[in-house]
């Protein structure tokens, strides 16, 4: 047995264990801590398998947006009187058995997956060059399965609205509270002082770097969406009324650009979402770009919650 | 000279280790939160600090090193802020258990 594969078992034994612990505390907020540390768990056991670019959005998404969006649903559902009602035995069996059930199916799926596992990887290697892009995850992103990345965009844009729905009728397009940070402490202020310059230029770097080495829009866009709701958690920043024209811009200037790029297609290259291959990487890194700074905006939103103050007008 | 820089490096990690562990005892055992994050913070930054200086004879060039130093001074300033964060949490709700 190597050192490599022990840490491996290691890992896999931790990171059970911390499943488990995330199922079994006693308090949402105990829960959703131990789920952080199990994010950024997972993004490590990624990195072993030499998924990097998997890992930083496991990072980013998993461990961090993912848990701050609990974080704040678990402080509403605490400050409402009521809205937790328990749940009886038999519902709590029967909700732990089709659990066991479904993860029973998932086992089964992978232990009877075939040896030589059925893979597109070679292909997409061998056309790398075409892509003009040095990254091959970010040339299936962009390239070969550009389709799946556009719907992702969009259903992230979707999400968005589904949270904003939740403010009730007088609060539609007025402003997120962020109820959960009212008075911030000074030290906090003091790290959304100084912490910004330094996020924002790791955010544009990733972003940068995704098109040759891992990173992209997705990973840098959390990172810049990390210090904005930073500056507006410590009160150094307004936060935006949600009907303001700028903000809602921002919001699908990606997915527009992104929708443009590929309709262009039609024209200049023969199909949907196909680049003429003399600008293509130009073309990828402005649709990129203008991704990123929508992702950024539509995560920041998402934790910053549906509406809760009247809009101002 | 090779060899000197790898004594070093295995040097100054396993002190690194040795922190690391030092500090994660100290978190288990210490009876209340302030201590524990005492435990936590200040021997982490030195158990890292320990791991970064040690790595720093086995890099490839000088950027390298400046992003390695980099990360122990972002981790330093993070762990300073968080623990600072969770005392005056601790305090405000008055369990120091």
């Amino acid at each position: 047995m190597t050192l490599a594969f022990a840490c491996e078992i290691v890992l896999a034994g931790l990171l059970l264990a911390i499943a488990t612990w995330t199922i079994t505390a006693r308090t949402a907020f105990a829960a959703i801590a131990v789920f952080m540390v199990y994010g950024l768990l997972l993004s490590i056991v990624w990195v072993t398998l030499s998924s990097v670019d998997v890992a930083l959005t496991e990072a980013a998404i998993g461990g961090g947006v993912t848990s701050m969006v609990l974080l704040g649903a678990a402080s509403a559902l605490r400050g409402s009187k009521g809205a937790v009602a328990s749940l009886s035995l038999p519902f709590k069996i029967t909700a732990g058995m089709l659990c066991a059930l479904v993860a029973a199916a998932l086992a089964t799926v992978v232990f009877f997956l075939p040896d030589v596992a059925p893979t597109l990887a070679p292909v997409a290697k061998e056309n790398l060059a075409a892509s003009a892009l040095g990254n091959p995850v970010a040339a299936v992103l962009f390239v070969f399965r550009a389709l799946d990345t556009l719907l992702e965009k969009v259903v992230l844009l979707l999400a968005l609205v589904g949270v904003w729905s939740l403010s009730s009728d007088r609060a539609w397009g007025g402003v997120p509270e962020l109820r959960l940070y009212k008075s911030p402490s000074p030290i906090l202020v003091f790290l959304a002082q100084i912490l910004p310059p330094i996020g924002i230029i790791v955010g544009i770097y990733m972003f940068w770097a995704g098109a040759s080495q891992p990173g992209g829009a997705f990973q840098g866009g959390t990172v810049l969406a990390a210090m904005w709701l930073l500056t507006m958690m410590a009160r150094l920043q307004d936060v935006p009324s949600t009907n303001a024209p700028w903000l809602r811009l921002l919001l699908v200037v990606g997915p527009m650009a992104f929708l443009a790029a590929g309709l262009a297609g039609f024209y200049f290259a023969d199909s949907f979402l196909a680049y003429p291959p003399s600008i293509a990487k130009p073309l990828i890194i402005v649709v990129e770009a203008t991704l990123t700074v929508s992702i950024g905006v539509t995560l920041a939103l998402l934790v910053a919650g549906p509406p809760e103050k009247v809009p101002q007008q | 000279m090779r060899l000197v820089l790898d004594i070093i490096t295995v040097v100054l990690v396993s002190a690194g280790g040795f922190f690391f562990l030092a500090g994660t005892i100290g978190l288990l055992r210490f009876p209340d939160t302030l201590t524990r994050l005492h435990a936590l913070t200040k021997v982490d930054n030195l158990g890292l600090g320990l791991v970064v200086f040690g790595l720093l004879p086995q890099v490839e060039g000088r950027l390298d090193a400046l992003k390695l130093i980099t990360i122990w001074l972002l981790v330093q300033m993070s762990g300073a802020i968080v623990s600072q964060l969770i005392a005056q949490a601790t305090r405000r709700s008055g369990r120091q258990t």
